[in-house]
């Protein structure tokens, strides 16, 4: 076992995408995120990559589109209304296939919004974000060692689909501090063995193109069915997500994220006041653990779900689809940086078990 | 005259440019180029949005297709992956100068080692002839249809000035395709910034005064000479930076 380190979220996150291998960031500074692209602004160069404060989300994600398509380990982090610039280029990485990772610390919204946490991007990250029919990888780890397991393994996931990894995070979680263990060193991969890389040295016959667009509609059908084969199979093979003591749950609270992490602490407090209770933390959000859900539905001992989140209710939509009406569904949403305790989400269990 | 081969760097796909389109020049005159400096197996273009947007079907090389405007920033992490080799971007007026101005300035002030082929023709070509940024004051286009109006749509946008202003580009210069004496003097233009790319001299532009005669509604020999009299005018040719020598 190695040596625990004592890490804020962000730093660890972005040390964390080193040893995965990252070698290039293109980033923008914005509240609550920015302790990455400080991070990685000397960290970077340490290891032989490089790092780009850009002009603009909208560069950066571009300049990521180009690192990613070129076969670089590449990156960006942002927070909410950051995010929603970047959207043109993770539409296009997504249409032309670009292995990458962003993270997204969210923060309150819509519009400025505030920088307290929140979880109100769920849509915005699970539904594709941008236009056309698209999905993300999308990781939201509950703790700093998880999201440390999750950049570790993000670039490996991005190129073996060939999708942009989409780390969604919070505010919270950003600016926490907490012992971590931190994975050795990763080399990235020689982008010449990339058999799809625009690394110059092809000519003529050979030569490698990355492209978005498609002007003829059948070649633009053929590679949108190609895409969603690709999501059909990492919904085959990538779901993650944490279950508890739902064998003998009347009620089973769902959450992700750092909610999730609050909703672990409320379960010993409920069980105490002799509450059966029980948690669904999914820690992919695509591909989404529809079969866990659809599985603790099934069970005679599970009365009701009561969905917690940082949002008015995004979320439970596709706790609701899971669901899929078999059992009755409570939501605890908080919204604007107002962040739940497990006390509020012990009282809220209190009150409709009732 | 020497006789016309083809270089190698352009593929054998058909040009997809209207008769008397001044892209079919450009793109020629980029592939000599690359032939006559040996960068076959050493070069990404990263091709824009407007009639550029197919250049990567053309141009006999590793490709990226970047969106509107950000030609430049796409060039930017592809070189920064691969400082060894030569990238250029291939973009149009509408493409550089309005929607994607703010990633060719900081290309430019960071010295970015990359070459922009900028193609100024005035108009929105694969759309249909709208105003561009650089539409000439009392151009008629189907979005300024009596003439643009400065009071109402603007002025012209000069490029090659405004990047020469500023610290970080090494080479800035503005030429013309009007005629072969001028094409002559584009292709040295050309050759000399992916010279300076080459000698690690940093960020280059070549805006090249090109035609559109479809969506400018003239034949092709009144297309030329509207470069000549009315384009070059408005926009002089000249060399706006050089930082020369060694660096």
């Amino acid at each position: 076992m190695t040596k625990k380190v004592l890490m804020k979220g962000n730093e660890a996150i972005a040390e964390a995408a080193v040893r995965g291998g990252c070698r290039f960031f293109f980033g923008y500074p914005i509240t609550p995120q920015t302790e990455i692209p400080e991070y990685l602004s000397w960290r970077l160069f340490e290891v032989g990559g490089d790092f780009v404060q850009a002009e603009s989300e909208v560069a950066a994600i571009n300049m990521v589109y180009g690192a990613g398509g070129a076969g670089g380990r590449a990156m960006t982090s942002s927070s909410s209304p950051g995010i929603s610039l970047k959207q043109e280029g993770i539409s296009y990485m997504a249409m032309a296939e670009i292995p990458a990772v962003v993270v997204n610390m969210v923060r309150a919204g819509p519009g400025l919004g505030g920088i307290q946490p929140a979880q109100s991007d769920y849509s915005q990250a699970v539904k594709g974000g941008g236009h056309g029919d698209y999905k993300l990888l999308v990781y939201a780890p509950a703790t700093i060692q998880e999201a440390v397991n999750l950049m570790y393994i993000a670039w490996d996931k991005a190129e073996q689909y060939r999708i942009p990894v989409f780390i969604l995070g919070d505010g919270m979680m950003g600016q926490l501090m907490e012992p971590i263990e931190l994975p050795p060193m990763k080399q990235p991969n020689d982008p010449e063995k990339f058999d799809w890389a625009t690394t110059g040295s092809h000519y003529g016959e050979g030569r490698r193109i990355v492209n978005s667009l498609y002007l003829k509609s059948e070649e633009c059908l053929q590679q949108n069915y190609r895409l969603q084969a690709k999501y059909r199979e990492i919904e085959k093979n990538e779901v993650i997500c944490e279950t508890i003591d739902c064998d003998d749950a009347e009620i089973v609270l769902t959450a992700y994220g750092s909610v999730g992490r609050i909703c672990k602490s409320a379960l010993p407090i409920l069980r105490q006041k002799g509450v059966k209770v029980g948690l669904i933390r999914p820690t992919t959000l695509f591909p989404f653990a529809t079969k866990v859900f659809e599985e603790v539905a099934n069970k005679p001992n599970v009365k009701s779900f009561l969905t917690v989140e940082l949002s008015a209710g995004q979320y439970n939509e596709d706790v609701r689809l899971a669901v899929n009406g078999k059992k009755p569904i409570d939501l605890l949403s908080r919204m604007g940086g107002e962040v739940m305790s497990a006390e509020d989400i012990v009282e809220k269990v209190m009150e409709v078990i009732k | 005259m020497p006789k016309w081969t083809k270089p190698k760097m352009l593929t054998d796909a058909t040009l997809s440019f209207c008769p008397g389109c001044s892209h079919g020049i450009a793109t020629k005159l980029v592939a000599e180029v690359l032939d006559e400096l040996g960068l076959q197996s050493k070069t990404v273009e990263v091709a824009s949005v407007g009639c550029s947007v197919f250049s990567y079907n053309f141009f006999n090389c590793d490709s990226q297709q970047a969106a509107h405007g950000r030609a430049p920033a796409v060039a930017t992490g592809i070189k920064r992956v691969h400082p060894d080799k030569i990238v250029f971007t291939y973009q149009g007026d509408g493409d550089l100068a309005s929607i994607g101005l703010a990633e060719i300035v900081h290309a430019g002030l960071r010295g970015e080692n990359i070459t922009v082929i900028f193609i100024n023709n005035a108009i929105y070509g694969m759309t249909g002839g709208q105003m561009a940024p650089t539409t000439l004051v009392g151009q008629k286009t189907s979005t300024s249809p009596f003439g643009r109006d400065p009071k109402k749509q603007g002025n012209p946008i000069k490029m090659c000035e405004l990047l020469a202003t500023q610290t970080g580009p090494a080479y800035i210069e503005r030429v013309m395709v009007s005629d072969y004496a001028n094409i002559l003097k584009t292709k040295k233009a050309i050759k000399k910034a992916f010279e300076y790319q080459i000698a690690g001299k940093g960020f280059t532009m070549v805006e090249i005064l090109a035609a559109c005669p479809t969506n400018w509604g003239m034949n092709p020999p009144d297309a030329m000479q509207f470069i000549k009299n009315d384009m070059a005018a408005n926009y002089p040719l000249g060399v706006y930076k050089d930082i020369g020598g060694d660096k």
